[in-house]
């Protein structure tokens, strides 16, 4: 199952300085990134290592191709490069909503919806959020998200800020809120630690905004509370992934980004542990470890 | 023997209104030499005079303003639809009234299929006018459990399949989530997918491979043939890819001898910069020839509005759905606008809704303040739901709009009932306040939507009669003669091609459409019935029998 993450958002919210933010830290990922427009490409001149009709190979090993009208048929013609790509980016059109792409990546055999990333300018957004033709596209845009990037935050004041993130946090979206500058994110907290070689560890991000923690869950747990908890919002963390043996035994892969979590089959002699990334300081360990031992009585 | 001919025809309706009537056309070179009695035609010279329309009636070639070429790669499939339908080949399909006539048409096909394996694809059902619970893949299963089968529906939106094809799809599963899936109760999906997204990765396991927009090869010299059957000679392919190949494979198609239609493909804008996309057109156009017209960019900025996906102003659709999907973004719309104008590309902007229709034109203002350009005729295609003041202003930035009158009849009755209500129903596609606002205006069939045929369309406009026998709007109906004016001259013009087509005159491409009766003769309910002989295109004879 190739993992999907679909980043929405309005024109100039800032979603192409973060896919090249993205593909600049890939850091050994082989991502392929599927964009709304072909043309003009909207990648870094100095990422592109060569240019192809329907694909531009990027440095590292990523792709990135336009899916235009036909979202399925490029999803379906990527699936099949040898090898697949290790992850896939959608970068969807300003006016898209996003969980109708999710939506529809969740239909095809052989991909997995990462979570959905939406950008909101921090200058702009509660203006055009009242804008008479795009409004309810927008609030349509920042309802979907499993995770906000309120992006430009250094460009407001703080005061501005606070006032953007209680509006957002006032209904407008139930989505873990970050804020941001010139795109500039752990990659983990988007695309997860690599596939390839990292075992789940202490990791340090180049983002100090960032901080993970590693939380032992050697015990059998209920592992679907668990997921449904840690996304529930109330421990810090932005984004988790660990094994667990579950209550039937099972070993279990526990995925969260922002308010989406996912629990499926893991691998055999993946090390039970789970990984929590979230703003610095605001991780809550001590009830993360209460948590776990609740989940573990859950028998 | 002579180069010029002159054709004898029972009577010309030339639409030129300096001479409206004539006995006799001359044609030279595929041209039109000249129009009126044999006495007045002698002068140029030696001819040769054709006496095989002495009995029919004469009129410009049709021009369809707004249709897709893709319809002839449709009819490789089982025709499901519930109207009476004419293939390429000139049989009628009998419209599939109840569901057990639609699997015993399926089974029919089905048998006649010596590969056990090969799928089974149908198009153009229309399970609203089906008095009966939907179908299911179970329904389809009894057809064949073996083979896949997949049909496409009328709106082009849905898709039915049997077990096999969500099968072979890995869509016969648990644990889909979708809007535009719907589960039975053992949580599998009973085969009706929702929106191209969901059908499209399945569609070809049943044997749809076609693109949703372009169409191939066999797909266009089959669509040829349904627009001669209507007396089309001049039609849009209203979004199309237009990648190289695709403009090889039209520019080798529309060059035979025996191609009977000027095709005129507009650039689709999807998936392309502005900047790329415009400068697309404007290379594209270098590449024209006399059957094949090319520069011009089709946008779509919001859905249908039976699809509730249209864009629309308050008070917004009257069952309470929410308002629809916008396909372009104002700032895209902007740009395209803008170094279209600069470019000298016109653009077909659909808008639906009335809030989509606004947008176009506060977009297109600013861009013409921006870029002034004299007889630039951009267009708005459909523009289903303009009201008056919309028109006034349709007309004060030298717009056209190609209104879509086939609504009346097929959804004129779903309008009046469930998307809009009865007052903006009246209204819809409002060819009377076009014209009298002095918008020049065209009508089409957004064909395979709704069947291609102009006099079809005209009559809809000229009656608005909806399929339950309503008159849905009767201030907005206009005369016979301004219809017939908007399937030739009228459409023409919206393509600027009014110097070239859509009249009988000197110096014109010798497109006629070929009728056996005058619809000026008959009442305006039968204008729809008026049988169409054939066409002349540039001076070739094509009789639809022999299609």
């Amino acid at each position: 199952m190739i993992p999907v993450t679909v980043i929405g958002g309005y024109l100039g919210a800032g979603k192409t300085t973060l896919v090249n933010h993205l593909l600049r830290h890939a850091d050994g990922r082989r991502l392929a990134v599927l964009v709304n427009e072909f043309g003009a490409l909207p990648i870094d001149e100095d990422l592109i290592e060569a240019r192809g009709d329907e694909l531009i190979a990027i440095a590292g090993g990523c792709v990135c191709c336009s899916f235009g009208d036909n979202l399925v048929g490029a999803l379906m013609k990527l699936s099949a490069l040898q090898p697949p790509p290790e992850q896939i980016v959608i970068e969807a059109s300003g006016v898209a909503i996003p969980g109708a792409i999710a939506a529809s990546v969740s239909l095809l055999a052989g991909f997995r919806l990462n979570g959905i990333v939406v950008l909101a300018d921090a200058e702009t957004i509660r203006g055009s959020a009242g804008d008479k033709y795009l409004g309810d596209t927008i609030l349509r845009q920042l309802r979907d998200a499993d995770l906000l990037l309120l992006s430009k935050a250094d460009l407001v004041a703080d005061s501005e800020l606070r006032k953007v993130t209680d509006w957002l946090e006032s209904g407008v979206s139930e989505a873990q809120i970050i804020a941001t500058q010139h795109g500039e994110i752990a990659v983990d907290i988007l695309l997860g630690t690599p596939a390839s070689g990292r075992p789940p560890s202490r990791t340090e991000h180049a983002d100090a905004a960032f901080e993970s923690v590693v939380i032992d869950a050697d015990k059998p747990l209920d592992a679907h509370s668990l997921a449904a908890e840690l996304a529930a919002g109330a421990y810090g963390i932005v984004r988790a992934k660990g094994f667990v043996e579950d209550l039937s035994g099972e070993r279990l892969l526990i995925q969260v980004v922002g308010r989406r979590a996912q629990v499926s089959p893991a691998q055999a002699g993946a090390s039970p542990a789970l990984v929590c990334i979230g703003l610095r300081g605001q991780i809550r360990q001590a009830a993360l470890r209460a948590l776990i031992e609740t989940a573990v009585r859950n028998d | 023997m002579p180069d010029t001919t002159i054709f004898h025809a029972r009577s010309i309706l030339t639409m030129n209104p300096a001479r409206p009537r004539a006995s006799h056309v001359a044609v030279r070179d595929g041209r039109i030499l000249g129009v009126g009695d044999l006495q007045e035609l002698r002068g140029w010279g030696d001819f040769a005079l054709d006496q095989r329309f002495a009995d029919k009636i004469l009129m410009p070639g049709f021009v369809e303003g707004h249709a897709h070429a893709m319809e002839g790669t449709l009819w490789r499939n089982v025709y499901c639809g519930y109207f009476d339908r004419v293939d390429p080949r000139g049989r009628l399909w009998g419209g599939v009234k109840t569901r057990d006539a639609l699997l015993a048409r399926l089974a029919e096909a089905e048998r006649r299929l010596d590969d056990p394996q090969a799928p089974l694809a149908g198009f153009q059902f229309d399970p609203i006018y089906l008095k009966s619970p939907g179908l299911s893949r179970h329904d389809l299963d009894a057809v064949s459990a073996d083979r896949p089968i997949g049909i496409l529906h009328a709106s082009g939106h849905i898709m039915n399949f049997n077990s096999r094809a969500l099968e072979l799809a890995g869509m016969l599963r648990r644990g889909i989530e979708h809007p535009g899936v719907e589960l039975g109760a053992d949580g599998l999906p009973i085969g009706v997918l929702k929106s191209p997204e969901v059908y499209m990765s399945v569609a070809p396991h049943a044997g749809m491979h076609g693109s949703i927009t372009d169409t191939d090869e066999r797909g266009l010299r089959d669509f040829a043939r349904l627009c001669v059957r209507s007396g089309t000679t001049t039609v849009t392919d209203l979004a199309a890819g237009l990648d190289d190949a695709a403009v090889e494979m039209m520019h080798r198609v529309t060059a035979a001898d025996d191609f009977p239609i000027c095709l005129v493909p507009l650039k689709f804008f999807m998936g392309h910069t502005p900047e790329a996309l415009v400068a697309s057109a404007a290379a594209l156009r270098e590449r024209s020839t006399e059957r094949l017209s090319l520069g011009r960019i089709k946008v779509i900025a919001d859905g249908s509005i039976q699809g509730f996906s249209a864009r629309l102003r308050w008070p917004g659709y009257f069952n309470g759905a929410p308002n629809g999907l916008w396909y372009v973004a104002p700032e895209q719309l902007a740009e395209i606008y803008r170094r279209a104008l600069q470019a000298g590309v016109a653009v077909h902007t659909h808008t639906n809704g009335d809030q989509a229709t606004d947008l176009a034109l506060d977009t297109f203002q600013a861009a013409l303040a921006a870029h002034p350009a004299a007889d630039h005729r951009f267009t708005l295609q459909h523009c289903q739901l303009a009201d008056a003041a919309q028109f006034r202003r349709i007309k004060a930035l030298g717009l056209c709009v190609n209104l879509f009158a086939n609504h009346h009849y097929y959804w004129g009755d779903e309008h009046y009932r469930l998307t809009v209500g009865p007052e903006r129903a009246e209204r819809m596609n409002a060819c009377r306040t076009a014209l009298d606002s002095g918008v020049p205006m065209a009508i089409h069939s957004d064909a395979p939507v709704t069947p291609l045929g102009p006099l079809f369309t005209a009559w809809c406009a000229v009656n608005r009669l909806t399929n339950s026998g309503r008159i849905q709007g009767e201030a907005e109906r206009i005369s016979v003669a301004e219809a017939l004016r908007a399937i030739t001259l009228g459409a023409a013009y919206t393509l600027h091609l009014d110097g070239e087509v859509g009249s009988i005159e000197v110096g014109k491409r010798a497109d006629f459409a070929v009728l056996e009766e005058d619809p000026t003769q008959v009442e305006a309910t039968a204008l729809k019935d008026v049988p169409v002989w054939g066409t002349v295109q540039g001076g070739r004879i094509f009789a639809a029998a022999e299609q």
